[in-house]
């Protein structure tokens, strides 16, 4: 093992750690069941959760050894860093025999080497050596790119051998990995994770870091017009669409409608749907109350101070304590408006006072003492019905949305697709390719011949015994074998 | 009649192949095998035609998707490719002592999607997360690398039994003798794993981009995320074992086990844990 690379001593000892396929194993098996951890204890909760929910003790051990944000913390990354300086000096370690292999001269192919192959096949053939040679090579260089034919003393050796380069296969799945975890550096150094909330028809220059919380401003000005959801029949959500546009210098440069899985990218920052939410009301919104069968007022006397209460209905009128007068509630309004405000639902009423003029007065619901303003001798108040409590959607009010916009910039993301495709193409070269090769050796006996047939590949030897017997299996019947 | 009526009568099909299987198996019968082969065969394209036709009726109902959108659909699709993958593996090897041992899990796991109350058969329209030309890609790819686990896990349990013989007695009369051997079962252990290894790779792929393109980010430590990671690395310390003599064989059945212990918590048990994968669930 890497004779010329290392001296001696120490270090000559670190390599052969790093250079082990034990070490590979252990920190694979270590890997996986160390992320368990995180998918058991949910991850960057606020330290009250994790306190409430371990205790104290735990808390403060769970939080030394940074569980609550293990996939980040040095000791989980240390394991990383372990893995890809295994990868790499595996790599080194090995590449330079299997580069001889692959791109060196091809060594002389050697009858001994499969004389005792499993799956060796024999047969004889009616066919000379000569005849049997030409079917053979034909047969054996339609599956195997290099084919050499040597005589022997008594007739004929044919090699064949594919697929060389194929042993570089692990070697591109180790690079893969090695990209991976570089271009998820590149990405935590260079880019960011951020979010905004951004009420329609308002524009906004930053956003907030993920976690921290910072502000981050934007290379440009981000404004939403419209933010719109729909709903399926069954009440699950169909759609989330903000319609954005980009503003530079003032002026508009790019205009997009998102959606969930069909992000905005501009600049190097991509803009994703991610959530939204209704602006609050400047008032109390209406509630569903409906028309109330039975009310229940409450009436306080100013002058005495004193307080009665009262049952009625909708249009039924009533005297009031101490001779005060008549009144009676005229209407039941769902969404009042008192000055152009809204002020949610009430009741009307028309109060008669004792030798005055009738007067109109509104009870809101939620405004206990609405009526003092009147300044009148008696000032009333709605015990039933109650004010709702769930603010429901006003039918043909267009509500007043925000978009949650999830922000974010990644030069590292180039870099981890690249990982993707190369570990595809090097698992897929590695797996179901295989340096094979095979001889199949032609020995005259008399006017016959002795035909033997026999193969090796590297990874997956029994296809290949299968291979062998197939190749066999032709070869015999092109040669009109007994 | 609808697809979803159909498919649990393919469970009963399925059912009746897993047991003349072990039928053929225990009481040494290999001229049975041959019924229970076209019992599953034809179990097959029965489930292959309910999958069409629920693909169909999605569309009837004005919200077409290809059935692969909740947990109900993952199970048909997942039955679907493990008992495809296993007829090719017995037409290809000659052997269907294996039957034994996956056509009962392709049995379980439709009987799980048809008869458990908690797996809602419906056909649901798609939420915004789902839109994606990305869902079919990573759908398909997840499960038919599940399915190669699970046929890799049935291998291993053979391969478990097989090596706890210590001499097969005479004459051949024991209960494993029709079993292949264990050089074969090892071999075709590795196969099936490295088969389910790039389909498992390039879910988890196809899983990156389209959270990159769905959230922002290919990578967030979601509970799903993380657990398809622990299983891909079980299976890569696996390949990796291989390439020491003395990991094959036993060493390597018991990491086969543990990763398909890893797929199940992957597949069902995280989702009771928090995260965004929670679709799957019902």
């Amino acid at each position: 093992m890497a004779k010329e690379t290392v001296s001696a001593g120490p270090l000559r000892g670190l390599y052969k750690f790093f250079a082990s396929i034990t070490l590979t194993i252990t920190l694979l098996l270590v890997l996986a069941a160390t992320s368990v951890i995180g998918t058991l204890i949910p991850q960057n909760e606020s330290p009250e959760a994790y306190f409430r929910a371990y205790g104290e003790i735990f808390y403060r051990i769970f939080s030394a050894l940074k569980i609550f944000d293990m996939y980040h913390s040095w000791w989980f990354q240390s394991l990383l860093i372990l893995l890809a300086m295994n990868v790499v000096v595996c790599s080194i370690d090995r590449l330079p025999g299997v580069w001889k292999i692959v791109f060196g001269v091809r060594s002389r192919f050697k009858a001994a080497k499969f004389k005792n192959k499993p799956g060796k096949t024999e047969f004889l053939s009616t066919e000379p050596p000569s005849v049997v040679k030409a079917v053979a090579e034909s047969l054996v260089s339609k599956s195997y790119g290099h084919v050499q034919v040597k005589p022997t003393r008594k007739g004929f050796m044919i090699f064949g051998e594919k697929w060389r380069w194929s042993r570089l296969g692990v070697y591109i799945v180790h690079l893969s990995v090695v990209l991976l975890l570089l271009g998820s550096v590149i990405g935590s150094i260079f880019g960011f994770d951020g979010y905004i909330n951004i009420p329609e028809g308002e524009t906004v220059d930053h956003v907030r870091i993920r976690g921290t919380g910072k502000i981050y401003p934007l290379p440009f000005k981000l404004r939403c017009d419209d933010f719109d959801v729909s709903f399926y029949k069954n009440g699950a959500p169909r759609e989330f669409r903000s319609d954005l546009v980009i503003i530079e210098n003032d002026r508009e440069v790019l205009k997009k409608s998102i959606i969930v899985n069909d992000p905005l990218r501009y600049a190097g920052i991509n803009i994703f749907q991610s959530s939204y939410g209704e602006m609050q009301a400047e008032a109390p919104r209406p509630a569903a109350v409906s028309r109330p069968e039975e009310i229940v007022l409450s009436l306080t006397v100013s002058e005495t101070g004193m307080l009665y209460q009262k049952k009625t209905r909708i249009g039924k009128p009533f005297d009031l304590p101490e001779g005060l007068g008549k009144f009676v509630v005229t209407d039941f309004v769902p969404e009042a408006k008192f000055m152009g405000q809204p002020i949610g639902e009430a009741l009307t009423g028309i109060l008669t006072p004792a030798g005055g003029q009738p007067v109109e007065v509104t009870l809101p619901l939620r405004f206990a003492n609405f009526d003092k303003m009147r300044k009148g001798r008696v000032i009333i108040s709605v015990l039933e019905p109650s004010a709702g409590k769930q603010m429901m959607p006003v039918p043909g009010k267009k509500k007043r949305f925000y978009t949650g916009l999830e922000v974010t910039s990644d030069p590292g993301v180039w870099v981890v697709y690249s990982g993707f495709i190369l570990m595809l193409a090097g698992c897929f070269v590695t797996f179901f390719m295989s340096h094979e090769q095979v001889a199949v050796e032609i020995t005259a006996k008399g006017k016959k011949s002795l035909v033997s047939v026999a193969g090796t590949a590297y990874r997956n030897k029994m296809a290949m015994q299968r291979k062998v017997q197939r190749l066999s299996d032709k070869l015999a019947a092109g040669t009109k074998a007994v | 009649m609808t697809s979803s009526t159909l498919l649990s009568i393919i469970t009963f099909v399925y059912g009746l192949s897993a047991f003349i299987y072990i039928f053929s198996w225990v009481f040494k019968k290999p001229e049975v095998a041959r019924l229970a082969t076209w019992t599953a065969a034809i179990g097959f394209i029965g489930h292959a035609a309910g999958i069409i036709w629920r693909w169909n009726e999605s569309y009837g109902l004005g919200i077409g998707h290809a059935p692969l959108s909740n947990l109900y659909e993952s199970l048909i699709f997942f039955a679907f490719s493990l008992t495809l993958i296993y007829l090719i593996i017995e037409y290809k090897y000659r052997n269907q002592i294996i039957g034994a041992f996956i056509m009962p899990l392709a049995f379980l796991t439709m009987a799980y999607a048809s008869l458990s109350p908690s797996v809602s058969n419906h056909i649901q329209p798609l939420i915004p997360a789902l839109k994606s030309n990305w869902l079919i890609a990573h759908v398909i790819a997840c499960f038919i690398g599940y399915s190669a686990f699970a046929v890799a896990f049935g291998l291993s349990l053979m391969y478990l039994i097989k090596q706890r013989e210590v001499d097969p007695p005479a004459g051949g009369s024991g209960w494993l003798e029709l079993f292949p051997g264990k050089q074969a079962l090892d071999e075709l252990t590795h196969q099936m794993v490295m088969f389910g290894f790039i389909f498992l790779t390039a879910g988890i792929i196809t899983g990156a981009v389209w959270a990159n393109s769905a959230w922002g980010r290919y990578w967030g430590w979601d509970p799903k995320e993380t657990w398809s990671l622990i299983t891909w690395l079980v299976y890569a310390a696996l390949l990796h074992a291989r390439v020491r003599w003395d990991w094959r064989g036993k060493r390597s059945a018991y990491l086969s086990v543990l990763g398909f212990a890893a797929v199940m918590v992957t597949y069902f048990f995280v989702n009771y844990l928090p995260g965004l994968h929670s679709y799957g669930s019902s």
